[in-house]
Order: C-alpha cells, then structure tokens, then sequence
C-alpha cells in the first residue's frame, strides 16, 4: 500500500487529496469536495501528463527564438527528454504559428509546434 | 503631423487590443492603437506558458496564441495602429502627445482616450532588502522576457524571492532551462499566486516554497553569489536563528505589480490608493469626462480572460462618449469595498447609464475559509454568496442587475463584504 497526497489545481480551494495505491491500482481516494477533484487525483497517479512550453532558436531572421509548445499533453516523466530535443532544435525563419517545428517530439508520438510567428 | 481621432488607445497588449476591437464593434470607424513596443500584445508576447484563455475560448492557449487571436482580427478589421510609439502626454482636454522614429512628435486630439498601459513590477528599490547591490538581480519578468525572448539565461543558481505568479512561471522555465532553482520565498503566510502555479511550477520540480521568509541579505561585490533567507513572524521582522545562507548566481524579485499611471496621473485622473490605477464609474470612465481605463492599469488581474472582458466594455462605453450617445448626469450611487474586501472597481454606478448588469470585481485581503460575499443596498442585505474560499491572489466578482437597483430609489451606497 502506498499514501500519495497532492493538491488539487481545479480551483483555488486547493484540497489537499490523498490516494492509496496498491501497485498501479487506485484503492482509495479521500479529501477531495467536489467530483472534479476525484478525477484529477485518479489521473495525476495514473498517468500524469502535461505540456511542455518553451522557445526554439531561430536562424536567418530577426527573431532570436519563436515560442512553441507540445501540441498535446506528454507524459509528465518525459518532459526533460521533449526539453532536451527542443534545445537542441533551431527553425529557419520565417516561421509561422501553428507550424510543426519537430516532429514525434522524443518518441511521444507528439508534435512541438510554434505558437507565434517569427521573421 | 497632426491628427483627430474618435478613439486613442494608449497601449496595444491584451487590454487595448480587446478595447480596440469592441470600440469598431460598437461602430466607431476611427480608432488607433499607440504602441510603444515593436509589436502588439503586449506582455503576452513572453508568457509562452500555456493555460490562457480558459474563460474567453475554453481552450488552454499560450500567451503568444492568446493574442494572436486578439491581433489578428485588429488587422482583419483594418484598426489602425503604431508601433515604437511612446506616449509623452495626454492632455484634460484629451490631446494625445506621442512621439515615434517616423513621424517625430505629434499631437492626436481625441474624442475619447482609453488607458490600457498595464502594469510594471515591484522594483528591489521598493523592497528595503539589505545588503549588496550585484548583478544578478532581476525582476522576474525581466528574466522572463531574457529568457524567452532573447534566448538567453540570466543564470544556473537561482533563489527566487516572492511567490506571484510570473515568480512560479520562471521557477518552472528557468528549471526547464537547466537551472537549479533553490527556492521560492515568500514573505506572507499564503502565496500570491495561483494554486494552479504552485502545483505545477514547484511541487512538480521538488522546488521548496517557503512561506513566511524573506531575504535579509544579499553577498557578492561584482556579482550576486548568496542570499541569506530567514523566517518572519506575524510582524512580518525576521527571527533571529533561523537564517540559512543560500548560494546563488541569480536573484528573483516576484513582489508584486503595480498599475503603470504616469500618464493618467498628469493628465490629472483620480488614482485610487489601494488598486494605484484610476477610480472609474461603470463606465469605466475616469475622473476625467471622456478618459476610460481597463485593464493591468485599473487593478491587477490574475487572467487575461477579465482583462480582455472589462477592456471590450471600456471600447464599448468609449465609443458611446465617442459618438455623443451618452445620457449626461444622473444619480451616482457609491460601491464601496467593506468588512474584508479591499477595493472595488467600479467604486460608482449610475442606473440611467448602466447596462443591465454591471460586473463588480473586488479582492479580499486576506485568506477566508467558508464565508461568505454579501452585497447591501444602503443597510439592506441583498446578495449573500457562500465561498469554500477566498484569497488575495484570486480576484473575486459580483453582478449588480439594474433591476433589481430600481427597486431601491433613495439608494446611496452599495456595499461588498466579506463576512464570516
């Protein structure tokens, strides 16, 4: 049996919400108000993902960087693989927003597209 | 150059831009944007964090997407705008004094000017930190524009002092980056900034948010290269003993925004001293006729979203004074902030000119658990809300329905409260 606590972030009450776990499988859920917090605690334990957001170096323009941002949630325990690829990047300018600027971003399946344009 | 416009928009970030587009909605042609930076959107531009727009789009946008959305439909609706333009003076009578590379000084005389200049961040100067004064220390936004921006990192060890939200966004992105961020201090019991951040910028990189600390010294000549941080008590003065050195190449100072009002202040509005942005009636119009403010300007906020809503709604009233369709006079009724809220905006509502539902943002000045926010028309309670919680770091909102209002003709004062 494993106790993990977390703080919900769906509003700013912040319930401090306790998972038991045995193995990979959810056992208890406690301290959560409301069923938003439920999920976000099955989730968080289970399969916590984010987004990554950073900026890719640009070459031949005036911009030094254009911002960009994984086009979906990646697992949270690789976002130092998708950040490690992303500083390794550069984009030629111009670039424009939306554009895929590396593909299948550290084996995720996920794309890094930019979220400005730069010339 | 010298020039009539209906509508002058000091500022073309998220504010101006939104203020921009309702105002031409509203059917006013002649509208243009002054901007000093050498593109719109402000501080958008290096808030390349994603969680934007939740409220407006319900979807999680990146400041950058945010607004482009926002400058895209000002180009597609052809609003005029200037960039690398320094607004100098606005004048009483609303003559706008600019100055850019091309067209050197000039002078716009405006039917109506609306104030969307943001906000700045609580400089070290305004701190009282003791000890050294190296490099190495920057506001977190400065770091924040270096980082994103130029692509350049100020530096590998950072302490961070004060825990608003673009102090927590730089924890995670400096993190990112490769740094070791040792700490976020804060010097209040509670953060002041999103809980949201907390989780996701802190917890979920191991970084220590140390709550009731602050810095009480800073070592290096040349360069920062510690910082020593002690707990403070509920006087908020350091206790002796508990001070632990820290090592450091970067300082963070995340202490707060305030509203950026050089211009509104000699063009004579009325600031408010506890929001430092103008006092406005529902309109949204400043103590001078004809001068409207939205935005990080009239008070902080936490999301763009309220900014982007509360400066349509001055584009929108901008454009009645603009087009001569506004009822002069009328009964003003006072909303004052009491028992726990620190300040509202509007702090005046006048039911002849008002829409029929006037939103009155507020915030508390301190943490409430399990209250309540109550409205009272003079000494009638008439709206009593129940809050799980209530903080600083997260503005609150009423509705007022005019209606309801006329069904009070000898009221004087609306009142919101927080009570237990």
């Amino acid at each position: 049996m494993e106790i993990r606590e977390l703080t919900c972030i769906n509003c700013p009450m912040g319930c401090l919400l306790t998972v038991t776990m045995d193995g990979d499988t959810v056992t208890d859920i406690s301290g959560y108000t409301c069923p938003r917090g439920k999920t976000y605690a099955e989730k968080e334990v289970t399969n916590p993902t984010r987004i990554v957001t950073s900026t890719v170096r640009v070459e031949g323009g005036r911009s030094e960087r254009v911002p960009c941002k994984t086009e979906s949630d990646i697992p949270k325990d690789k976002i130092f693989d998708v950040m490690r690829e992303i500083d390794a990047a550069t984009a030629q300018a111009p670039v424009v927003i939306g554009e895929t600027l590396i593909h299948d971003v550290a084996g995720t399946g996920v794309d890094v597209i930019a979220t400005a344009s730069a010339i | 150059m010298n020039k009539a416009y209906d509508i002058v928009i000091v500022g073309g970030g998220p504010a101006g831009l939104a203020a921009a587009i309702a105002a031409r909605e509203s059917g006013t042609q002649s509208v243009i944007i002054l901007e000093r930076g050498e593109q719109l959107g402000g501080i958008l531009n290096q808030c390349i964090h994603n969680g934007f727009g939740l409220h407006t789009f319900k979807e999680e946008l990146t400041g950058p997407e945010y607004a482009h959305r926002f400058i895209q439909k000002v180009i597609d609706m052809g609003i005029e705008y200037k960039l690398d333009t320094m607004v100098m003076d606005i004048s009483p009578e609303r003559a706008v004094t600019a100055m850019n590379r091309e067209d050197g000084m000039f002078v716009i005389d405006a039917k109506a000017v609306i104030l969307a200049m943001g906000c700045r961040e609580r400089p070290r100067g305004a701190l009282n930190i003791p000890g050294y004064r190296p490099a190495g220390i920057f506001s977190a936004g400065t770091a924040q524009r270096l980082v994103n921006i130029e692509g350049y990192m100020p530096g590998r060890e950072v302490v961070i002092l004060g825990s608003g939200d673009i102090g927590l966004i730089m924890a995670r992105r400096m993190t990112l980056e490769g740094a070791k961020v040792k700490c976020v201090a804060e010097l209040m019991p509670y953060s002041g900034g999103l809980k949201r951040n907390i989780v996701q910028c802190l917890d979920d990189f191991g970084i220590p948010l140390l709550l009731s600390h602050t810095v009480v010294d800073i070592e290096g000549k040349e360069h920062i290269t510690a910082v020593t941080i002690a707990e403070v008590g509920a006087d908020r003065r350091p206790i002796k003993g508990t001070e632990v050195r820290y090592t450091c190449d970067t300082l963070l100072l995340s202490c707060g925004l305030i509203p950026e009002n050089e211009l509104s202040t000699s063009a004579g509005v009325r600031l408010s001293p506890i929001t430092n942005g103008p006092v406005v009636n529902e309109s949204l119009e400043t103590s001078i006729p004809g001068v409207f403010a939205c935005g990080n300007v009239l008070h902080v906020h936490d999301l763009v979203d309220y900014v982007s809503e509360e400066a349509a709604k001055a584009g929108q009233t901008a454009a009645r004074y603009a087009q001569g369709a506004v009822e002069k006079g009328g009964r003003e009724i006072e909303i004052h902030a009491g028992g726990g809220a620190r300040y509202t905006v509007p702090s005046t509502v006048c039911i002849d000119r008002m829409d029929d539902r006037l939103t009155v943002r507020f915030r508390a000045g301190d943490v409430y658990k399990d209250a309540y926010v109550s409205v009272y028309f003079d000494e009638a309670r008439v709206m009593r809300k129940k809050k799980r919680i209530i903080a600083p770091g997260e503005m609150e909102q009423i509705i007022l329905s005019r209606e309801q209002m006329k069904e009070y003709p000898d009221l004087k004062t609306i009142t919101v409260k927080i009570e237990r």
